[in-house]
């Protein structure tokens, strides 16, 4: 396509630059009807190459957008994503709703197969896109939408809001991980358990700040006491690659700085700041590491 | 036939007496100084401001722009944070799509109708006063609450639920809903009076087989902007509802539907490219016209191929939707259109390049400003072809990819043949040629600016980088393109600056330029640079398409308007035959009284509900000075029709 379209412009541009060098000085007659005759037949016959051009390409690309436009059937995997201000919601379906589990900001596939991403928006529109995996579908509220996403190498591939969604629209980021077939489900086995029991006093103490501080008024630890929805689920976040949807890398730091001044990192999210005691927040740190 | 020049004095011939002159000077331009000013109803002194007020709002965006690419100069960059940030983008696209790009093109219309029709005026002169200033207050409205930190911030395209109630804080949303109703009457009222013009003041013998070329795009934008401007008024107005009163039109949890938001908007959206295009190409032909000094090659194919891309312009709305829930099927239709839409731009591509190779071109800094068009534009028409295409645009839409292809289709389709249009008009309105060096300074320091800015755009959208984000992350390695595209941003502000600089030194410097400096072929060139309140002493009469060529030293004239009164000569609208004289109403008042009560009302009514009934009572008192006829006047008529009646009388 854009081989084609750069032939169009090296042909008109040049024309018209060739015209412009070729200007005749003396010519008399500026309306000679030969010279006209011969411009129409000349303009008729780029009508008579482009016109085609045109149709080919339309032909062409219905074709492919037949042949990418896959149709999602219920025997896939499918991930329902739900798109947030700013972050992603990702729940995965089951027949067996004890085996439905949510996580967020990070969507693991097996390779090789198609996965069907059903999409809902709990507010504004927002746009599910993964360059590499596929083009954009919109997550408009009111309306249901599909897609089918297939990765054929493994790997990290980073996903991004597309529409413009408000404040942090430009961080609001997501990574869909290929990975093979076993790893997946290793990985969905371990998504499935609630959150591992504290060890030591450290974590212990950690979960009861999360517990009985205002952590769990937004966030869920599945098997603890914290249950809301209001902002991305918890139970396994120790596993995940970044923080705030992408903004940050998952490390203890990052997360420390995340939990007690979220709006320098991300003016405008919804996660208020916290003012813990240092005590309470290495606790806190210590035991949300231990979420694998 | 050769082209000739003809002489200053043509329509002035020395038979013509000066008192009539004088006389028809008092009557078009009765009032002087401020208060001529503010009662002035001449298209040319409304055109001028609208134009000037205009060009004052590119500046604005202009310098959104620069903060915008200051921001995106490097990664992670903290300079303006995403509240602020959200208003500048929202305020970069309202200010140049709303308050620059129509605008100007209506104004530049408004001031050119008239004189290329060989009219005094245009039919309707209050509206067209009323017009103008509902856009400057407009435009002066959204900077007030702009520069209150209120400014719009959910884009220039508003997407609801993100603008409704819900999530669009405080009054910012309404700002920008309430500036759409001022600038859509000041669009309707200038595509309703150009249209009326056009239709039924050309001079005699002007059928439509004679008419220039851009007055024939400005017909066809005038028509498009009526419907499309209705569309963006309804959505607006169901926007500024859904906020004020509590209906419900966009939100699905109450049976409304955010998806309707998107097709009436977009309904205006895509068509308003092409009511921006459109006078543009009008603006190439003319000057291809005059500087191949010969007319356009193919004009039926011209006049239909601005016809067809006015009307295939509605059908194409659908393809800013590509990633919603729309059909596959519905999806191919659009796909179609938005492919065929390159073909009428592509006959007169190529008939100016037929133009230019049957002519001999006259090397002018508005020819060159024409020739950039066709390097810049071309781009930009490519890329949207590529973008008409579903698989591909679901890639590339909404990233930097559509901003290059926009800001090359608008920069190369429109900025660069209206810059062009300003060296070659800006003789007939001043009296005074710009500057050729100048000129050409301008032309290749913007020429290079635009490339270097928007062309990396291209790369960095296919790399994946999203639009109207306030910063983006440093392993992304965006960073080298975006910091190309601020220097370029840099470039085109110096190359701006020239053309200030030119615009304002050749006003006083520039050299005299006499009425028809570039031998053009249109009846604006006809008459005096600046030319007289009253256009012409006597009513041109059109032999041939080739207007001016086709005379001798002498322009048939049509006499018997009188002096004394504000005359014009309707016609035909088929033939152009005189049909009768036609008393246009004098300088007044009541265009400004009556936009300032509407401002009025329209900025209360983004607070109370209760601003809409009161405004629209209290319109009845400018209304009252508009409407109730002179007294004198109106006595006089009298006497005059019944001195008709007794001379009808049997003797």
């Amino acid at each position: 396509m854009i081989a084609v379209s750069v032939v169009v412009y090296v042909v008109v541009v040049g024309m018209l630059l060739l015209v412009i060098r070729n200007r005749r000085v003396a010519v008399d007659d500026l309306q000679s009807p030969a010279r006209e005759e011969k411009a129409g037949r000349i303009i008729r016959l780029a009508l008579a190459v482009v016109v085609p051009v045109l149709f080919v390409f339309l032909l062409y690309d219905f074709a492919v957008a037949r042949g990418v436009g896959e149709m999602p059937d219920s025997s896939m995997l499918t991930i329902e994503v739900t798109g947030h201000q700013w972050w992603w919601e990702a729940a995965y379906d089951d027949p067996v709703p004890h085996n439905i589990f949510r996580t967020a900001n990070e969507i693991h596939i097996p390779v090789g197969r198609p996965v069907r991403i059903k999409l809902a928006s709990h507010d504004v529109i927002h746009s599910f896109w993964v360059p590499n995996l596929s083009g954009k579908k919109d997550l408009i509220p009111g309306h249901k939408d599909e897609l089918v996403i297939q990765a054929d190498r493994p790997g990290i591939y980073r996903g991004q809001c597309a529409e413009f969604c408000g404040l942090e629209h430009a961080k609001m980021s997501f990574w869909v991980v290929a990975e093979p077939v076993q790893d997946f489900s290793r990985w969905v086995e371990r998504q499935r358990q609630p959150a591992p029991e504290p060890t030591d006093s450290i974590t212990a103490a950690g979960r009861a700040v999360f517990e009985t501080g205002s952590c769990a008024t937004c966030h869920t630890i599945a098997s603890t006491r914290a249950a809301a929805t209001v902002g991305p689920n918890l139970t396994h976040i120790a596993s995940r690659l970044t923080i705030a949807a992408g903004a940050l890398p998952n490390n203890r730091g990052n997360l420390a700085g995340w939990i007690v001044d979220p709006q320098t990192i991300k003016p405008g999210a919804k996660m208020p700041p916290n003012s813990l005691a240092p005590r309470e927040l290495q606790a806190l740190l210590a035991y949300l590491e231990t979420l694998k | 036939m050769t082209a000739r020049p003809v002489s200053d004095e043509v329509l002035l011939p020395p038979a013509v007496d000066e008192r009539d002159r004088a006389r028809l000077h008092k009557t078009w331009e009765p009032d002087t100084g401020l208060i001529g000013w503010l009662k002035s109803v001449n298209h040319k002194s409304v055109g001028k401001r609208y134009i000037c007020t205009a060009l004052v709002f590119f500046l604005f965006g202009g310098l959104e722009a620069a903060a915008i690419r200051i921001q995106l100069s490097h990664a992670e960059n903290n300079l303006i944070g995403p509240d602020l940030y959200n208003q500048i983008f929202t305020m970069h696209g309202t200010t140049m799509m709303f308050l620059f790009a129509v605008p100007i093109m209506t104004a530049i219309g408004i001031y050119l109708i008239p004189l290329m029709i060989g009219a005094r005026n245009v039919a309707f002169p209050r509206l067209n006063a009323l017009g103008y200033w509902m856009f400057l207050f407009g435009g002066i409205f959204l900077y007030t609450f702009f520069l209150m930190n209120t400014g719009p911030d959910a884009g220039w395209f508003n997407y609801v639920p993100l603008s409704g109630p819900q999530y669009g804080m405080g009054k910012r949303v309404d700002v920008w809903a309430q500036m759409v109703t001022y600038t859509e009457i000041a669009a309707l009222v200038a595509a309703l009076e150009v249209t009326v013009t056009i239709i039924r003041m050309r001079a005699p013998g002007m059928t439509w087989s004679r008419l220039p070329l851009f007055v024939w795009a400005q017909l066809v934008t005038a028509m498009m902007v009526m419907f499309a401007m209705s569309s963006v008024a309804t959505a607006s107005l169901m926007l500024g509802a859904d906020r004020l009163v509590a209906t419900q039109f966009f939100n699905p949890a109450e049976g409304g539907d955010a998806l309707l938001w998107q097709h009436l908007f977009w309904f205006f959206g895509h068509p308003e490219v092409y009511i921006i295009f459109i006078p543009a190409l009008g603006m190439v032909s003319q000057i291809v016209a005059t500087f191949a000094r010969r007319p356009v090659f193919g004009y039926p194919a011209m006049v239909a191929a601005l016809v067809a891309t006015g009307t295939i312009g509605f059908g194409l709305w659908v393809h800013h939707m590509f990633s919603t829930s729309v059909h596959q099927l519905g999806q191919a239709y659009f796909t179609a259109a938005s492919t065929m839409i390159s073909i009428p731009t592509g006959v007169q591509i190529f008939c100016w390049i037929a133009t230019l190779w049957l002519g001999r071109p006259v090397w002018r800094t508005p020819l060159l400003f024409v020739v950039g068009f066709v390097v810049v534009f071309l781009i930009g028409g490519l890329s949207g072809v590529m973008l008409a295409s579903v698989p591909f645009d679901v890639q590339a839409t909404d990233t930097y990819f559509v901003v290059a292809h926009l800001h090359y289709v608008l920069m190369g389709g429109a900025v660069l043949p209206l810059i062009g249009a300003f060296y070659y008009w800006y003789p007939k309105v001043t009296g005074r040629m710009m500057s050729e060096t100048l000129g050409r300074w301008n032309f290749w320091i913007l020429f290079v600016g635009i490339n270097v800015t928007f062309f990396p755009m291209h790369i960095l959208g296919l790399k994946g980088m999203t639009r109207r984000v306030y910063t983006y992350p440093e392993f992304m390695d965006w960073g080298l393109l975006n910091l190309i595209a601020t220097i370029g941003a840099v470039i085109i502000v110096a190359g701006m600056a020239v053309f200030v600089v030119n615009f304002f030194m050749s006003l006083r410097t520039g050299a005299p330029a006499g009425a028809n400096p570039w031998g053009a072929d249109t009846l604006e060139w006809a008459t005096t640079s600046p030319p007289p309140p009253y256009n012409f002493v006597d009513t041109p009469v059109v032999t041939s398409r080739d207007g001016l060529w086709a005379y001798g030293d002498e322009i048939p004239v049509v006499t018997g308007l009188r002096t004394d009164r504000p005359e014009v000569l309707i016609t035909t609208t088929m033939m152009t035959e005189p049909l009768y004289k036609h008393e246009l109403p004098a300088p007044t008042f009541a265009p400004l009284a009556m936009a300032i009560v509407l401002s009025g009302m329209l900025t209360a009514g983004i607070f109370t509900p209760w601003g809409i009934p009161v405004g629209s009572a209290l319109i009845l008192i400018p209304f009252y000075f508009w409407a109730w006829p002179d007294k004198g006047e109106h006595a006089r008529n009298l006497r005059e029709e019944r001195q008709r009646d007794s001379q009808a009388e049997p003797a």
